[in-house]
């Protein structure tokens, strides 16, 4: 005897199937929405989604973000306005869609094309975005264009907004990228993937700022690597209410290097989870993972990094490290690094530590006449500052550590 | 009188350290407490700057006649008490100008003073390094992180000659120190020696003694002063230890 059990579909869940059937699309935006279908949101019995369960946590799916009327274009562009420059030419996304009339002309060597850009749908978020995004904004870098600094802008409004960029460094590029979500309100339901492919002995220092108050984000980098490339993410996230970042990065040539660092400044019931995979497909690879949170009152934290070494990929050298201060008795740090190791030629390690504020420190700072609470804030930026030092480019860790002290004015204050 | 501190009982984790202990530091004078490893030395000093965790179940500390234990580490400080610490602690991702920058500026503000400005700061860290041979590019790195033992002194006496304080407590300062050292940071404290200014000296050994000569020397044991004398009573001590002492408070 066989029982089916039935999932019920939660209220959520019956909007996506209700707004996917109105826009009636076909090929590969229908199949993606299929297997998300199929499985439904994640919830905590998905061991990727343990600590964060989407399905409970999304209690209504916002409607669609429309295409940019005039009126949201120059809202949009209000937005913009202050915002100080990052990169040299600015790329801008309003609601998920490429806003030429409020970006940079490209640099000689670099297009910007719309095209539909695919990609393995097997995970909620990617199926989601796979069947709702609008066009995907492709970078294409020529293979003689000089070093490339661009400034991703996304502005955010309302609704349930998708955005998806795909970039290819060519061989030897050089390539900066600050990529910035901001506008976003707690009716805006966020989910932005980017495709990242970096070719052989190319480079690519990316950049990731989530400081807007999205009531969800959901971001998903996809990073290929070649052999001899390099790619670096800072992520500074502290703002939406629900942040999930999932990289999903692999090495398919030897010799690449990775390094994913980030930092997460979380209070009130804000939720933040950094979910990511390195996968070493090639030998002499190195991966780098290092995150740190401050997390105060009631909000969580999580951070679940695995690092696959496939057989072949020996001398891989990775190194994981995972460091939370916790403000509060009520908050709280769920840490899940993995190593999965096939190969027996590799060095590989893991770290992670939960603490409080150290009194010792405190305690220091006040004998020398300094404020408890100013005392605190000295060690909470520092505790920030000293991640924020993994970003190369200076005008980009300036941006981050004014965003850091931001926040902590606002705790204070 | 300073710092007069009144039958002071302390405990932590319920153990008691200090036990009726009775001292009193008269304005300009330069007091040294020995003793055993163990008597209480430290927890009296840490009592003083009001480190927490010290339960005070007696007693209390005077400081110019109004009541310390009611204070907060930073009010006392601004108050113009001063620990040179036995162990400066760490604090990574602080550069040590900011620090000094800080501390200068918290305290004048608790006094109702404003903020120094930027060039008025510089010289007077640029000033006090130059006299404890401080390298001034250290001063840019993270508060004692990576300093030898002899530069985390060095740059206690400095924080010290930076924030004038009344009432300067120096827990073990000898301690960890080579003869050279010894002698700069010794220098260092008795540049600042004057008439309103009094010190408490915290030792194991006559050593420092040598450099800082006490106008007076209690011994402790025991959590409590067992006897007081002149600078002569440290070279006794020197000579026959603390076994005479260790009897006299049991």
């Amino acid at each position: 005897m066989t029982s089916h059990v039935s999932r019920l579909r939660t209220e959520a869940e019956t909007a996506l199937e209700a707004q996917f059937a109105a826009l009636d699309l076909k090929g590969a935006r229908s199949d993606a929405f299929a297997a998300f279908s199929a499985k439904g949101l994640p919830s905590r019995r998905d061991e990727a989604w343990h600590y964060t369960d989407l399905r409970a946590a999304l209690k209504h799916a916002a409607p669609l973000a429309k295409a940019p009327d005039a009126a949201r274009m120059q809202a949009a562009g209000a937005t913009l306005q202050p915002l100080p420059r990052v990169g040299e030419t600015r790329l801008v996304l309003v609601d998920g869609h490429y806003a030429p009339s409020l970006s940079d002309r490209a640099p000689p060597g670099v297009t910007f094309v719309l095209a539909e850009a695919t990609t393995q749908a097997d995970d909620a978020l990617l199926a989601l975005n796979t069947a709702f995004a609008p066009a995907a904004l492709g970078v294409e870098i020529a293979a003689e264009a000089g070093p490339v600094s661009l400034e991703i802008v996304h502005i955010d409004g309302p609704g349930a907004v998708y955005a998806r960029i795909a970039l290819s460094a060519p061989k030897r590029a050089v390539v900066a990228v600050f990529e910035r979500f901001e506008g976003a309100s707690r009716e805006t339901q966020r989910n932005a993937v980017a495709l990242i492919d970096v070719a052989e002995g190319a480079s690519c220092e990316w950049t990731t700022l989530v400081a807007d108050a999205a009531a969800l984000h959901l971001e998903a980098p996809v990073v290929r690597l070649a052999g001899d490339a390099r790619f670096t993410n800072f992520a500074l996230v502290c703002g939406p209410a629900l942040a999930r970042r999932q990289i999903d990065a692999s090495h398919s040539g030897p010799g690449a290097k990775i390094a994913l660092n980030g930092l997460s400044l979380i209070d009130g019931v804000r939720h933040a989870d950094t979910t990511l995979t390195v996968r070493h497909s090639a030998p002499h690879g190195e991966s780098r993972e290092f995150f740190r949170h401050i997390v105060a009152d009631e909000a969580v934290g999580v951070y679940q990094g695995k690092v696959i070494v496939d057989q072949y990929a020996q001398k891989t050298d990775g190194g994981m490290k995972s460091q939370a201060l916790l403000l509060s008795p009520n908050a709280q740090m769920n840490n899940k690094p993995e190593l999965e190791i096939f190969a027996d030629d590799v060095v590989c390690g893991h770290g992670a530590t939960v603490a409080a504020l150290d009194p010792e420190q405190i305690f220091y700072l006040q004998a020398r006449g300094i404020v408890r609470a100013d005392a605190e804030a000295m060690l909470l930026e520092a505790f920030g500052i000293e991640a924020i030092e993994r970003v190369a480019d200076e005008k980009a860790r300036d941006a981050l550590n004014e965003r850091l002290r931001d926040w902590l004015k606002r705790r204070a204050g | 009188m300073m710092l007069e501190v009144k039958n002071l009982s302390v405990s932590i984790h319920d153990q008691p350290i200090l036990d009726g202990l009775n001292l009193k530091v008269e304005p300009g004078q330069v007091a040294a407490i020995m003793g055993p490893n163990g008597s209480g030395k430290s927890t009296l000093s840490y009592v003083i700057a009001g480190k927490p965790d010290y339960e005070v179940t007696g007693g209390e500390i005077l400081f110019d006649g109004e009541n310390l234990l009611a204070l907060e580490p930073n009010e006392r400080a601004a108050k113009g008490v001063f620990l040179a610490f036995q162990y400066p602690v760490e604090i990574p991702g602080v550069a040590t100008m900011t620090f000094l920058k800080a501390s200068l500026n918290a305290q004048r503000r608790a006094r109702g003073e404003g903020d120094l400005t930027t060039p008025d700061f510089m010289r007077q860290v640029k000033t006090a390094a130059q006299s404890l041979k401080v390298d001034f590019d250290m001063l840019k790195r993270p508060v004692n992180v990576g300093f030898s033992g002899g530069e985390k002194k060095r740059v206690e006496i400095l924080q010290m000659a930076l924030l004038q304080p009344r009432l300067c407590v120096l827990d073990e300062t000898d301690s960890g120190l080579d003869i050279d050292a010894l002698r700069i940071v010794s220098e260092g404290v008795n540049a600042l020696r004057d008439a309103g200014r009094s010190f408490l000296v915290i030792t194991h050994y006559q050593r420092l003694l040598d450099h800082i000569k006490p106008d007076v020397v209690h011994v402790m044991s025991k959590g409590r002063i067992v006897k007081t004398g002149g600078a002569d009573l440290a070279l006794e001590l020197e000579r026959n230890g603390y076994r005479d002492y260790s009897e006299a408070a049991a």
